[in-house]
């Protein structure tokens, strides 16, 4: 099992890269062509680049959700059973602490995102931490970029709906109470933040955590392993031991950071949210 | 495909294709469709019926609490008022006995009132008859008495008779003087 190491460490070329360590940031196709095994890039079949691994997880991922939602909010009853009582602990959480206290009255609507966004981004990022899939999702970074426009058009819609387009842009962009000659400079920087920078930073920051954590589990465990097997002197194979325990630290930390994470992609949204249609801010 | 270098100028910033960024958007919408049509409604609905049942347990808690008052208003005025009842019971009965005393006493009094008439009359009847017997006895001794005195059978019975009688008139009239 690791004994031809020395060389899968490092990245080849084509598709013969390896599929594990900072390989498995690739994704691989499950039914590859013969275009993608002779590395012919021009000549991909579209199930290369539509049925990866990475995509399969993200569906499988969805599919948790859906079904374990489904599954708790089948049959309810006054009195909750076990199923039922688990479902409302995580529903209650999300409606009551994050979307009631941030959005006020209006949570409501916002609600089934708020619930769909945070189970979707949770299930993936433990992917990274549970056996078959070995990988957060949303170390690749499409995923990420692809649920901050999700929350970018909410917010802004949500804003626009209720003040109108102009209504909305001068809230956005005109803060009450600021003196007019710092107008020049607040409205460039309110767009900015606004605008450009909550979403960039929202997909970003949920990308660049899991991304790093993953990187920092594939060094402790791989280097661990290859300090432990490959090379030679003494010194290197404790060390590489000692590697190998911290990498149960750092696997800690990543179960840490993978709830973290969806939880703060999750109130940001409802925080952006509640100030595109809060009354004054 | 190398990671680092990325296919672009941003390197890992930029996905390798955007299948997963398309793929990332619908199935979010679908979640968000899944859990606004079915997920939420069936929790709401539920919560919704928890607080009526809640608030229709607490209504009905109150409904009962209103009645056990009115009940226990109810025991109070009839426990009041069979106070009175019985305290007027006890004056009527006490009022009832002391007259049933009354006429007790009165029809004692007339019964040993009469009983003592009775009495009277009957020994002023005996007395009568004892002082009939008496006289008559008295006369008839004294007569004997005066026969034998006298030695001769007096003859005229009436002579005697007046005598007699006049002496008994005399006793009579003795006593009464003395």
């Amino acid at each position: 099992m690791v004994t031809p190491l020395a060389t899968p460490f490092l990245p080849l070329e084509g598709s013969a890269a390896p599929t594990f360590g900072v390989g498995s940031f690739d994704s691989r196709p499950l039914f590859p062509s013969a275009a993608w095994t002779q590395g012919d890039s021009a000549h991909y079949a579209w199930t290369d680049i539509w049925v990866t691994n990475h995509i399969a997880q993200a569906v499988i991922g969805a599919a948790l959700v859906i079904g374990f939602w489904l599954y708790v909010s089948h049959n309810m009853k006054i009195v909750p059973g076990k199923k039922q009582f688990v479902g409302e602990y995580l529903y209650d959480m999300l409606r009551n602490t994050v979307a009631r206290d941030i959005l006020g009255h209006d949570y409501k609507t916002y609600l089934p995102y708020l619930i769909s966004i945070f189970s979707f981004i949770i299930v993936n990022n433990l992917f990274g931490q549970t056996f078959v899939f070995m990988f957060p999702t949303f170390s690749k970074i499409g995923f990420a970029w692809g649920l901050a426009l999700i929350t970018w058009l909410l917010y802004n819609g949500a804003g626009i709906k209720k003040w109108g387009l102009f209504g909305y842009l001068k809230r956005m962009t005109v803060p009450a109470g600021v003196p007019v000659a710092l107008l020049p400079l607040i409205i460039p920087l309110e767009i900015l933040s606004n605008f450009i920078v909550r979403p960039i930073t929202l997909g970003l920051r949920l990308f660049a955590n899991l991304f790093a954590g993953h990187l920092v589990v594939l060094v402790f465990v791989l280097g661990g392993t290859y300090l432990m097997f490959v090379s030679e002197p003494i010194i290197n194979k404790i060390a590489g031991g000692a590697a190998m325990i911290l990498a149960f630290a750092i696997f800690a930390l990543e179960l840490l950071v993978a709830v973290l994470q969806a939880y703060i992609f999750t109130v940001l949204t409802a925080q952006y949210v509640s100030s595109a249609i809060a009354e004054e801010h | 495909m190398i990671l680092l270098e990325g296919t672009g100028p941003l390197g890992p910033l930029l996905p390798d294709h955007p299948s997963e960024f398309i793929v990332g958007i619908v199935l979010i919408g679908i979640i968000w469709l899944v859990v606004w049509k079915k997920v939420m409604p069936s929790f709401e609905t539920m919560y919704a019926t928890r607080a009526d049942a809640i608030r229709g347990g607490i209504e009905r808690a109150e409904e009962a609490q209103a009645e056990a008052k009115a009940a226990l208003e109810q025991y109070r005025s009839q426990l009041s008022t069979a106070k009175d009842e019985a305290s007027k019971i006890r004056e009527d009965a006490k009022n009832a006995g002391a007259q049933i005393q009354a006429e007790m006493r009165t029809a004692a009094t007339a019964e040993s009132a009469r009983i003592v008439a009775t009495g009277h009359t009957q020994v002023d009847a005996e007395r009568a008859a004892a002082r009939e017997t008496l006289r008559r006895d008295v006369g008839g001794l004294a007569t004997t008495l005066a026969e034998k005195i006298v030695g001769e059978a007096l003859t005229d019975d009436a002579r005697a008779q007046r005598t007699i009688d006049r002496f008994i008139a005399d006793l009579d009239a003795a006593p009464q003087q003395a």
